[in-house]
C-alpha cells in the first residue's frame, strides 16, 4: 500500500496553481488535506501524473464574516472551522456537521474545500453546503465564477468544477432566526454515515408554526440531496409528532439509496425517515 | 518546480534532519526508515487505525496520510519524544503502565500521541470525552477500558503537577 | 515457599519499552542493505492461469528478483499438513506460489524483491497474468449441493472431512423426549486482525552459516524445523526469532504462510537481507480467517427441563485449503456441550472447501460457534417451555462434585474431553448477582414505559486450555548481572509473559519479578517446543518455568546447605537471600550462590571474591559426577490433557427498534481459569476477548460477493469496534484450581470472546421481545436488526 509514482509541485501562489492546472488539467490532482486523496493513492486507486500541493499557497485559509455570511477559504482546516467562534455564530450547522467528520486527527489535516471537492456520497460538508444554499467560488485561467451548491454537486465524487478549476472559497449563510441540526447514523463512531440529515427550520415566534424548513440528506444518493417533499409536508404546520412522521415518510419516498455491505437500500430509507423526524423534533422542541 | 525528489528539513523531537527524498515517500516511512524512529507504527496505511499518529506542530495527525515532503519546515514529535528524559516516563506513559492500558504495545504510540494534545486542551475530561478522543485509534488487545482509566489517571496526575494551568 | 508475587497485579516488565517506542517488532529490524518484497496476489477467486509474464517487472529499475513458481526449485511443494486427522480424507495445503490455478482472491502468484517496497509494488503492477475464470464456490450449502462446482477437481463434493462423534444413544433420547426443538444457526466469517500485520525478515550470515529469520509467527520452532527441511539446512543452521509481536489471536500461527517460505528462500539465494511486511489490504484478503459455520441442531428435553440429548450437524467453511486440518470443527463439536450434562449427543461436521481465504483458528477457535449453538438451543427450549432461562441452566449444569467429568468425546489433542475441575453454579450465580438478574424484569418494565427497549443476555462456556504436547524453560541465575535469565520458545503477542513467568520465578527464588528477564520466541534459546496457541502458554510454559525454577531453587538450597552445614530442607529464599530457616545470619545473596555454584578459581564482580572464599574444599573432582556447573536448569512440562477453564457472562443491551442500533449498557464476566498468576493481566485478556466478541456480534464480517470477491478489504469495511462501541467490562473471578499441573492454572487467553455472540443473541431477543424477534445468525448490523423488528408480529411501536 504505497502510492504509485507521481511528480510533485508545491506552489506558494494561487496564480501559479491556476497556471499549473491549465497546463496539466485532468492529469493533475490538487493535494489539500490529503485525508481522502492519500488513502486512494496508497491503494493505488488513482494514478495522477502531478500532485499540486496547496498547503503552501497563501491566502487560501482565510475565515471572515461579511453581512452575516461566512466566507471560508477552501484550505481552512476542518478542525479550525469546528473550533471557530465565527463559524459557530454564523453557520452553526457547519460545526454540528464537522463533529461527525472522521476523527479529530483527520480534521486536523482535512480541509473544508477538500471535502467539498472530493464530494463523497456520505460526506457531511456537501450536505451542509446544499442545505445552506452555499456559494462555491471557483477560479481558473478563465477567471472566477460562483456556483450555487445545488448546481455544484453532480453525483458520487463529481462536481461541476472543470478539471482546470480550483475551489477557492465557500460562502455559507444561515437565515436569521433559523435553528439547525445535523444527525447521522454510522456503523462506528467516525465512520461514513449510513444516512444523515442536515435540518434547518424557522418557527414563527407568535404562532409556533414552522415557517421555513430545509432538509438535506447524505449517504442516501450519489451526493447530497435536498428533501423538497419532506420540507413541503411540514412547512406551515405545527411540529406535531404526526407532522414530523409524515415528513420523515416523505423523505424516504424521495430518495433512492444504494445497497452496500453496511446497509441496504431499504434500511437507508427507513433510517432517513427516522432521522428526519428526529432532526425536526430536535430543532422544534427547544 | 515539478519534481520527483525534493530536499527537506524537518525537526523531529527537537533534532533537525535534512534529507533528499522521493516525493511519494510517506511521512510514516520517512520517520521509520529514513530517521530510524521505529516507535511510530503502521497499522493500515489508510488513515483508520491511528497507529502512525504523530504530532505535527503540536497537533495529532496520521503520518500515513502525508507525504514526507509536506513536513518540510515543520516540527514533529513522535513517541520517542514524549518522555522527559531517558529512563523516565511522561505521566501519561506512567498511567498507561499503572492501568495496564497496553498489551502487545503496537497501537500504544498512536494512542499516546493522540492523547497528549487532548489532555493539554482538556484538563478534566469526562469518560465520554475520553472515549470520543480515543475513537480514532484502534486497539485490538485491551477493549479500551484500561486506556480510558489511564487517561483519567494521567489527567489527575497532570492537574496535580501543574495545578495552575 | 512464601508466595508473594503469584496472584498479584504486578505491573508489566515489558511496558517501558513499548511506551517509549523502543519495542522491537519485525519491521523495526532493518539490517543494512535490506531488500523489500511484495507479493502479486490473485484478483480472481477461481481461475486457471494460462500465462504469467514478468519481463516488464524484471526490467524495472530497482527490482532485484521477480519469481514465479518456476523459480522456486525444490521449494515448490505444498506446505506440510501440520495437524493430520483420520477424518481428514481430502486435505489440501498450499504451494508458496500458484502454478496453473488460483483458488481464492489473495492467493500468491508472484514474488518481487526490490530496493524498496514502493518499487516492489510498481513491479507487481506490471506483471501480466492471463486468467481463464472459473465459477466460484462461495456459499456453504451450494458448495455441498449435488452438482456443485469443485474447488479442487479431486475432492468430490468439496468435502475435506466428515467427522462424527457420539455419546450415549441420541436416537433413543430424542424418541423418548417430552420436547424436541430445532434451530438453524449461522456465524459468519471474521478474523483476528492484530494491529501489527504479518512480517518476515531473513538474513543469511555468511560467517556463521546461519539463516536468521525474524517472523511474526506464534510458533517459531515449528517454522525453524520446517524451514530447515525445505532449505536443506541443519536445524541449527536456521534461527527463527519472533521478537515483539503486535497481537496474534491465532492468525499468526501457520505452517507455512507463503511469505514464511519465500522471504527466507530469497535471503538465502540472494545472500542479501530480505524483508516483507504485509499491508492491511493483504492481511484482510490473504491472511487466514475463521468462524463461518452453518449448524442444523436439535435439543431433546424432559418436561421438567432436563436435557436428554443434543444433535448437531454442521458445515464448516475451511476456505480453499486445510492448513490447520480440522482443528476448528473438532473444537466446535467437542466444546459445544459446555458446562451442561448432555448424556446423549450426536455431532457431525463436514469441512467444506470454498474459494475463499483458508481458515485456521482465531481466538476462540471454534468455541464461539459451538457455544452459540448450545446456548441458542437452551434459550429456545426455555422460551418454548416457559422456563426461566437461568433456572434451566442451573438445572443442567454438571455439579461441582461430579469432577473429573468425562464428556465422552475426543478433544483436539486426541485425549478425552474430561473436565478436571469447575464450579459452573457458583459462576452463574455470581454473574447473575452482579447484573441483578432478579431485579431486571422491573428495570426492563420501567424502561419500556419510557419507550426504551433493553434486554439481558447470559451465557456459559467451558474451554479446554493448555494442551500438550509439552513446553520447556531454561532458568539461569546470572550472579554477576544479578538477575535471573529465563528462556522459553513460545512466541508472545501481548499476553505479558515477561511478567507472569517472572512472577513464578520470583516466588521460587525469593527475588522480584523485575529481576527476571524472560526471552520468548527465539529458536536459539530453546531447541524443543511448539508455540503459543490454544490458551496454553501460561499453563504449559508457565509450569515448565515453575518446575525449572524449582530445580534451580533445589540446587541453590543444596549449595547453601553445604556452606552452612544445614539441611537443604531448612534453606529459605527471601529478599534475594538464601539462608537457613530461623537463622538469617547464616545466609548469602542468591547471586553469590550462583557464583559459588561454578567451581572456578576466579569470578567477576565485587562480591565474587568473598563468595569464592566461602567455598569449601572437598575431596574428588571440583565438579562431582552428575553435577553441573552454575545455577541453572532446563525442564519441560507435559500435561496429560487439557485443563478446562470456564466462564459465565451477562450483559444488558439497549436496542433502538427504529434504527436497529445496539448499545451495551453493562457487561459482566465471571471467569474461572484456576489459580490466577496476575489478575491484572487475566482481566486484560478478558476485556480484549469480549471486545472481539462484540465485534463479531455486531461489526466484524468478512463479506464475499457470489463471485468470491472479498468486500471487507479496508478498515472502513471490516469494522473493528472503537472505544465508543465497547463498554467497560466488569470482571470477577472464581478459582477452581486445576489438579493437572503444579501451579493449578488453566488458560485464559481466548476466554473472553467465547460466549459473546451467544449472549448477545439472547439479549437482543429479550430487548425486542414485543416483536418476538428470533436471532439465528450473527453478526447482525443495524439494518438487519431493524429488519428483524419489522418481521416481528407487533409492529405498532414503530412508525415505518
Amino acid at each position: 500500500m504505497k502510492p504509485p509514482p507521481f511528480k510533485y509541485v508545491r506552489p506558494s501562489d494561487l496564480n501559479e496553481v491556476i497556471s499549473l492546472l491549465s497546463q496539466h488539467g485532468e492529469e493533475a490532482r490538487l493535494l489539500a488535506g490529503g485525508q481522502s486523496l492519500v488513502p486512494m493513492l496508497n491503494f493505488r486507486l488513482l494514478r495522477p501524473s502531478v500532485l499540486i500541493d496547496l498547503n503552501a499557497v497563501t491566502h487560501m485559509d482565510s475565515l471572515a464574516v461579511a453581512d452575516g455570511t461566512l466566507l471560508i477559504g477552501s484550505m481552512v482546516r476542518q478542525r479550525t472551522a469546528e473550533r471557530s467562534p465565527d463559524v459557530l455564530i454564523t453557520a452553526p450547522l457547519v460545526v454540528q456537521a464537522l463533529r461527525h467528520v472522521g476523527h479529530f486527527q483527520i480534521r486536523n489535516r482535512g480541509t473544508m474545500g477538500g471535502s467539498l471537492m472530493h464530494s463523497a456520497p456520505a460526506a457531511e460538508l456537501p450536505g451542509v453546503a446544499l442545505l445552506l444554499e452555499a456559494q462555491m467560488v471557483l477560479r481558473s485561467s478563465r477567471g472566477e465564477r460562483v456556483i450555487q451548491a445545488s448546481d455544484f454537486f453532480c453525483g458520487p465524487f463529481t462536481t461541476a468544477a472543470d478539471p482546470d478549476e480550483i475551489l477557492t472559497e465557500v460562502r455559507f449563510h444561515t437565515p436569521p432566526g433559523a435553528r439547525t441540526t445535523f444527525l447521522e447514523v454510522a456503523r462506528r463512531s467516525g465512520d461514513f454515515a449510513l444516512a444523515g440529515v442536515a435540518a434547518l427550520a424557522r418557527i414563527d415566534p407568535e404562532t409556533r408554526v414552522l415557517k421555513e424548513v430545509r432538509l438535506a440528506a447524505i449517504g442516501v444518493s450519489g451526493g447530497p440531496v435536498r428533501l423538497f417533499q419532506a420540507e413541503a409536508v411540514v412547512t406551515g404546520r405545527y411540529a406535531t409528532p404526526e407532522a414530523l412522521r409524515e415528513s420523515g415518510a416523505a423523505a424516504a419516498d424521495e430518495v433512492t439509496p444504494s445497497t452496500d455491505l453496511h446497509a441496504s437500500e431499504d434500511y437507508r430509507k427507513r433510517l432517513l425517515n427516522v432521522l428526519v423526524a428526529r432532526a425536526l423534533a430536535e430543532i422544534t422542541t427547544l | 518546480m515539478i519534481v520527483t525528489e525534493r530536499a527537506v528539513s524537518v525537526s523531529v523531537n527537537g533534532a533537525t534532519y535534512a534529507r533528499t527524498i522521493p516525493v511519494r515517500l510517506l511521512l510514516s516511512d520517512f520517520i521509520r526508515n529514513e530517521l530510524g524512529l521505529t516507535g511510530t507504527h503502521l497499522g493500515c496505511e489508510h488513515g483508520v487505525c491511528g497507529c502512525c499518529t504523530i504530532l505535527l506542530d503540536g497537533q495529532a495527525v496520521r503520518s500515513c496520510l502525508m507525504f514526507a515532503v509536506q513536513a518540510d519546515g515543520h516540527e514533529l514529535i513522535t513517541v520517542e519524544g514524549l518522555a522527559p528524559a531517558p529512563g523516565q516516563l511522561h505521566p501519561l506513559q506512567e498511567a498507561f503502565r499503572q492501568e495496564h492500558a497496553l498489551q502487545c504495545g503496537y497501537c500504544t504510540p498512536g494512542f499516546l500521541t493522540t492523547l497528549i494534545p487532548f489532555l493539554e486542551s482538556n484538563r478534566d475530561p469526562s469518560e465520554l470525552e475520553i472515549r470520543q478522543a480515543l475513537s480514532g485509534n484502534l486497539c485490538r488487545c485491551t477493549g479500551y477500558q484500561n486506556i480510558v482509566k489511564a487517561v483519567q489517571r494521567a489527567a489527575r496526575e497532570m492537574r496535580t503537577v501543574e495545578p495552575g494551568r | 515457599m512464601t508466595t508473594r508475587w503469584f496472584g498479584e497485579p504486578v505491573r508489566r516488565n515489558e511496558d517501558p519499552r513499548f511506551l517509549t517506542g523502543e519495542g522491537t517488532y519485525v519491521d523495526d529490524i532493518h539490517p543494512p542493505g535490506t531488500l523489500q518484497a511484495a507479493v502479486l496476489r490473485s484478483p480472481i477467486a477461481h481461475a486457471n492461469i494460462t500465462k504469467i509474464d514478468v519481463c516488464a517487472a524484471r526490467a524495472l529499475e530497482g527490482v532485484v528478483a521477480v519469481w514465479t513458481w518456476e523459480d522456486l526449485g525444490d521449494v515448490f511443494r505444498p506446505s506440510p499438513m501440520s495437524v493430520p486427522h483420520e477424518s481428514l480424507t481430502h486435505p489440501k495445503t498450499q504451494y508458496p506460489l500458484a502454478r496453473d490455478k488460483v483458488n481464492y482472491v489473495g492467493e500468491p502468484i508472484a514474488f518481487v524483491v526490490a530496493h524498496d517496497r514502493y518499487i516492489a509494488e510498481d513491479a507487481c503492477d506490471v506483471i501480466e497474468v492471463d486468467f481463464e475464470p472459473l465459477p466460484a464456490v462461495v456459499d456453504l450449502e451450494a458448495a455441498v449441493a449435488p452438482d456443485a462446482i469443485l474447488v479442487h477437481d479431486d475432492v468430490p463434493g468439496n468435502v475435506a472431512a466428515t467427522l462424527t462423534q457420539q455419546v450415549g444413544d441420541p436416537d433413543r433420547a430424542f424418541a423418548e423426549a417430552d420436547h424436541v426443538f430445532t434451530a438453524r444457526l449461522y456465524l459468519e466469517r471474521g478474523a483476528g486482525q492484530p494491529m501489527e500485520t504479518r512480517a518476515v525478515l531473513a538474513q543469511w550470515d555468511e560467517l556463521e552459516h546461519v539463516l536468521t529469520v525474524w517472523d511474526t509467527t506464534q510458533a517459531p520452532l515449528s517454522i525453524r524445523n520446517g524451514l530447515a527441511v525445505l532449505l536443506g539446512l541443519p536445524e541449527n543452521g536456521v534461527r527463527v526469532v519472533a521478537p515483539d509481536v503486535g497481537g496474534g489471536f491465532g492468525t499468526k500461527i501457520m505452517m507455512f504462510y507463503a511469505e514464511e517460505v519465500l522471504v527466507p528462500l530469497a535471503a538465502y539465494k540472494l545472500r542479501r537481507p530480505v524483508k516483507w511486511v504485509e499491508d492491511r489490504r493483504e492481511h484482510l484478503i490473504a491472511s487466514n480467517h475463521e468462524r463461518g459455520q452453518l449448524h442444523e441442531s436439535a435439543i431433546a428435553l424432559r418436561a421438567d427441563g432436563t436435557i436428554l440429548g443434543v444433535r448437531d450437524t454442521f458445515l464448516h467453511d475451511t476456505g480453499a485449503y486445510t492448513p490447520y486440518g480440522i482443528v476448528v470443527p473438532i473444537v466446535t463439536s467437542t466444546q459445544l456441550p459446555g458446562p451442561y450434562r448432555i448424556p446423549n449427543y450426536f455431532s457431525e461436521s463436514r469441512t467444506v472447501y470454498t474459494n475463499k481465504v483458508p481458515v485456521s483458528p482465531y481466538r476462540g477457535a471454534g468455541r464461539p460457534h459451538g457455544v452459540f449453538v448450545m446456548e441458542r438451543l437452551i434459550d429456545l427450549a426455555a422460551r418454548e417451555m416457559g422456563m426461566d432461562r437461568a433456572e434451566i441452566r442451573f438445572k443442567n449444569f454438571i455439579a461441582p462434585d461430579e469432577f473429573p467429568y468425562d464428556v465422552g468425546l475426543t478433544f483436539q489433542d486426541g485425549a478425552p474431553t474430561r473436565y478436571d475441575s469447575g464450579n459452573y453454579q457458583a459462576g452463574l450465580a455470581k454473574v447473575l448477582s452482579h447484573i441483578d438478574y432478579e431485579g431486571f424484569p422491573a428495570y426492563q418494565a420501567r424502561m419500556r414505559d419510557e419507550g426504551r427497549f433493553i434486554g439481558l443476555g447470559m451465557a456459559s462456556y467451558v474451554e479446554g486450555t493448555g494442551i500438550g504436547p509439552y513446553e520447556g524453560a531454561h532458568v539461569r541465575v546470572d550472579g554477576t548481572a544479578q538477575k535471573v535469565v529465563v528462556a522459553t520458545c513460545v512466541g508472545t503477542q501481548g499476553q505479558g509473559h515477561e511478567t507472569s513467568f517472572a512472577q513464578i520465578v520470583a516466588d521460587e527464588l525469593g527475588i522480584r519479578p523485575d529481576q527476571v528477564e524472560i526471552t520468548t520466541g527465539d529458536s536459539r534459546s530453546m531447541n524443543w517446543g511448539s508455540g503459543t496457541y490454544a490458551s496454553r502458554s501460561a499453563v504449559v510454559t508457565g509450569n515448565a518455568v515453575g518446575v525449572s525454577a524449582r530445580a534451580v531453587r533445589a540446587k541453590a538450597a543444596t549449595i547453601a546447605a553445604e556452606l552452612f552445614e544445614a539441611n537443604p530442607a531448612d534453606i529459605e529464599f527471601e529478599n534475594e537471600r538464601v539462608f537457613v530457616n530461623g537463622s538469617p545470619e547464616y545466609g548469602l545473596p542468591l547471586w553469590d550462590v550462583a557464583i559459588v555454584a561454578n567451581p572456578i578459581r576466579y569470578a567477576y564482580g565485587s562480591q565474587a571474591a568473598k563468595a569464592i572464599a566461602m567455598r569449601k574444599q572437598r575431596p574428588g573432582p571440583p565438579l562431582p559426577d552428575g553435577d553441573d556447573p552454575g545455577l541453572e536448569a532446563r525442564k519441560y512440562f507435559s500435561p496429560a490433557q487439557a485443563a478446562f477453564a470456564s466462564g459465565n457472562h451477562a450483559a444488558i443491551v439497549e436496542v433502538d427498534p427504529e434504527t436497529g442500533i445496539v448499545t451495551i449498557l453493562r457487561y459482566v464476566a465471571v471467569h474461572d481459569c484456576g489459580r490466577v498468576i496476575n489478575p491484572m493481566i487475566v482481566e486484560g485478556q478478558v476485556h480484549g476477548g469480549v471486545a472481539q466478541g462484540i465485534g463479531g456480534s455486531f461489526y466484524e464480517r468478512m463479506v464475499y460477493t457470489p463471485e468470491g470477491q472479498p468486500l471487507s478489504t479496508t478498515f472502513m469495511d471490516y469494522l473493528i469496534p472503537t472505544a465508543m462501541e465497547i463498554p467497560s467490562i466488569e470482571v470477577d473471578h472464581i478459582e477452581t484450581p486445576s489438579p493437572l499441573n503444579p501451579l493449578g492454572i488453566k488458560g485464559a487467553g481466548e476466554a473472553g470472546v467465547i460466549p459473546v455472540p451467544a449472549l448477545m443473541a439472547q439479549a437482543l431477543e429479550d430487548a425486542l421481545s414485543p416483536w418476538k424477534v428470533r436471532v439465528t445468525e450473527l453478526p447482525l448490523n443495524p439494518g438487519e436488526i431493524r429488519a428483524l423488528v419489522r418481521a416481528g408480529i407487533d409492529p405498532e411501536h414503530v412508525n415505518a
